[in-house]
């Protein structure tokens, strides 16, 4: 156990130092990023470039800028913006990091509960009419674009009906921590969560729907039902267990991505000031400090969410549990 | 119960699946007893509907498309047309099955022993504790080395062989009045295929259950059965006591799966005989004997549907018995008959 997690860790070290070391040199090779002159400003006389040049840093050979780099980010963690001077980038990220959380971990409870719910039952009554309204609804939610579906979110629930008892206790936009009000926090997300879940809850319900009908043809379900048992349970229990694999590997990838900032068009729309925002304004900037500290921090997300697949599926499955 | 009624009474079983332009039989008019106490063997080869007439009597069958006539009585009690309600207590309790496969026939994800616990708790209102205590008492009947500890494991971690026990173990956990197994050695070692089947002949005295044992091998009929049902092309080719028919069959259908079976003694053939061609699928099955393409023997009175005529000690679907060239007894060397 202490190997595996030793390994584990290993790897994510050897990840994040693959993808720090491309994102650097992405940077560094991207026409109109030189740092200096942006911060120096337009007409900056070649005195001042030379200053802002040795004052960050830039005039040291590329490998020590790098090291530097990383050790103002995971050590002495005073990484300051290039763009805004003197704004450090670990605090904004952790200010921005518990926003996004919320976002992506409600939203997933809604999907996965959801589809699940979907697509079970499409399964269990597949090829008539239930099968196919569901499935049919499913796919509209999943061509909806989520900024679209936001807009209109927000048009019904801020501006048209807000007045009235129905959407009255929905707050403005906008992020409200949960230490300062559960209540708060949990009016402010609900509607970005269903929007962004609705997007998902397609997907998934058809995924889980199509592993099911194919696991309901394998021998065991006959044995089950040879059993005498209950087509439900026969359904749930034997039939759902063994079908949850794509959904789990799906689910892991899209957890990540959504932590890492994949949340962005939602976040915009809403007004949260996430992970995703935050990325997509350092990129706008070529702020490489924040981009390099962001980016770091979705690769520890996709990692940790990689190995939390790996643990559900040693719980789910006992062959995975021999096979290592 | 009465007395002469057989456990089970399959009369006109008849299997179609409609739906494409054409009605398909798969099974055409099979009908068959078994009794308490007795196996009952039910042979042919693959897609003579051996399978299907299993799973119709376990009313498994309701895939769109197909429907099940005639009638199946078990105890007396009519089981075509019963709600899956019914069916389901039925199932497993008084009718269990077993499958080929027993790599596939267990979900992988759960214990041997729970899958077993699940079959005694769906019938039964026992607590966990008293299942397990049955569970493990079971596979020790079945032969299963040390048993508390393989209700622990997992499917995949036991070999071929500990795992048809342990469906055979399944199979009987509620005492069931019929056993079905399908082809229940197939996918097993020969040394394997002959301890199941011990333990199949085992289970009337043990249990006083009758078996239904599909196979598409003469020489586990032989070994195992006292009636023998050959099925060709889901119509019924022969039966009877599994003795006679082995000793004078009156099909030419019998006696090529009889020729097929290599000696025990005697010098060796350099090469079994096989039959020719292959069975028709039931879309193209001949209107007249199914079997006629293949046979030796077949004549203008073969373009007719052979009605199923008494012979001796056999019932059988030929026509050379009544025109009086009814076939040699079989005479093999080194057995005495």
């Amino acid at each position: 156990m202490l190997l595996v997690l030793l390994k584990r860790l290993g790897q994510t070290v050897f990840v994040l130092f693959g993808i720090s070391v491309m994102v650097f040199l992405v940077f560094l090779a991207t026409p109109g990023t030189d740092p200096t002159s942006r911060i120096a400003g337009k007409n900056a006389s070649p005195q001042t470039i030379e200053r802002v040049r040795h004052e960050y840093g830039f005039d040291r050979p590329l490998p020590v800028q790098y090291a530097t780099m990383m050790k103002k980010l995971f050590i002495t963690q005073d990484l300051a913006s290039y763009a805004n001077r003197g704004e450090l980038v670990v605090p904004e990220l952790a200010k921005a990091a518990p926003i996004t959380l919320s976002l992506a971990a409600g939203a997933a409870v809604i999907w996965v509960s959801v589809s699940i719910c979907m697509g079970t039952v499409a399964a269990a009554f597949r090829n008539t009419w239930i099968d196919r309204t569901l499935m049919m609804i499913g796919l509209v939610g999943l061509s909806i674009p989520v900024f679209w579906l936001g807009q209109v979110a927000n048009l019904i629930t801020q501006a048209r009906f807000h007045d009235t008892w129905l959407f009255s206790w929905v707050p403005g936009p906008g992020y409200i921590p949960f230490s300062e009000s559960p209540l708060g926090w949990f009016r402010a997300l609900v509607i970005p969560w269903c929007t962004l879940a609705v997007l998902f809850i397609g997907l998934y319900a058809r995924i889980l729907r199509a592993d099911l009908v194919s696991v309901m043809d394998e021998d065991f379900m006959r044995t089950a039902r040879a059993k005498g048992l209950s087509p439900l349970r026969v359904l749930l229990v034997h039939g759902l267990r063994t079908s949850m694999i794509s959904f789990i590997s799906m689910f892991g990838m899209d957890f990540a991505q959504l932590i890492g900032g994949g949340a962005l068009l939602t976040e915009v729309v809403f007004g949260l000031g996430g992970v995703g925002r935050l990325t997509y304004q350092a990129m706008g900037a070529l702020d490489l400090p924040l981009i390099m500290a962001s980016v770091m921090y979705s690769a520890v997300f996709v990692v940790l969410a990689n190995a939390l697949v790996d643990v559900i599926y040693l719980v789910l499955d006992p062959r995975v549990r021999d096979g290592r | 119960m009465d007395a002469d009624m057989p456990l089970l009474d399959v009369r006109d079983l008849r299997v179609t699946l409609t739906g494409s332009e054409k009605d398909i039989t798969l099974v055409d008019s099979v009908s068959f007893t078994a009794g308490a106490g007795e196996i009952l063997g039910l042979v042919g080869e693959s897609g003579s509907g051996k399978s299907v007439t299993a799973l119709a009597i376990m009313g498994l069958l309701d895939m769109p498309g197909l429907v099940v006539s005639g009638s199946v009585r078990f105890r007396g009690r009519e089981l075509v047309g019963l709600s899956q309600r019914a069916l389901r207590h039925v199932r497993g309790r008084e009718i269990a099955m077993i499958f080929q496969d027993p790599m596939t026939a267990f979900t992988p994800v759960y214990t041997i022993g729970w899958q077993i616990d699940e079959a005694i708790r769906a019938h039964e209102k026992i607590s966990r504790r008293d299942a397990r205590t049955r569970t493990v008492k079971l596979l020790n009947e079945m032969g299963v080395p040390d048993p508390e500890r393989t209700a622990n494991r997992y499917p995949h971690q036991l070999s071929g062989g500990l795992r048809q026990r342990a469906m055979i173990a399944m199979a009987l956990s509620c005492n069931p009045a019929l056993l079905i197994a399908d082809e229940p050695t197939t996918a097993l070692d020969v040394t394997v295929q002959a301890q199941i089947l011990d333990l199949l002949r085992g289970l009337r005295h043990d249990y006083g259950s009758g078996v239904l044992l599909i196979t598409h091998d003469m020489g586990v009929v032989a070994e195992t059965c006292d009636d023998v049902l050959v099925l060709y092309s889901g119509r019924m080719a022969e039966t009877g006591p599994a003795a006679a028919l082995f000793a004078r069959p009156a099909h030419p259908y019998t006696t090529a799966l009889l020729d097929s079976i290599p000696p025990l003694t005697g010098p060796r053939p350099a090469r079994l005989p096989s039959i020719a061609g292959v069975p028709p699928s039931p879309a193209a099955r001949p209107s007249g004997c199914a079997f006629a393409p293949r046979c030796h023997y077949a004549h203008a009175s073969c373009t007719t549907k052979p009605p199923l005529i008494v012979w001796e000690e056999q019932e059988v679907a030929c026509v050379l018995p009544t025109e009086g060239h009814a076939l040699p007894p079989r005479i093999t060397a080194g057995e005495t008959p």
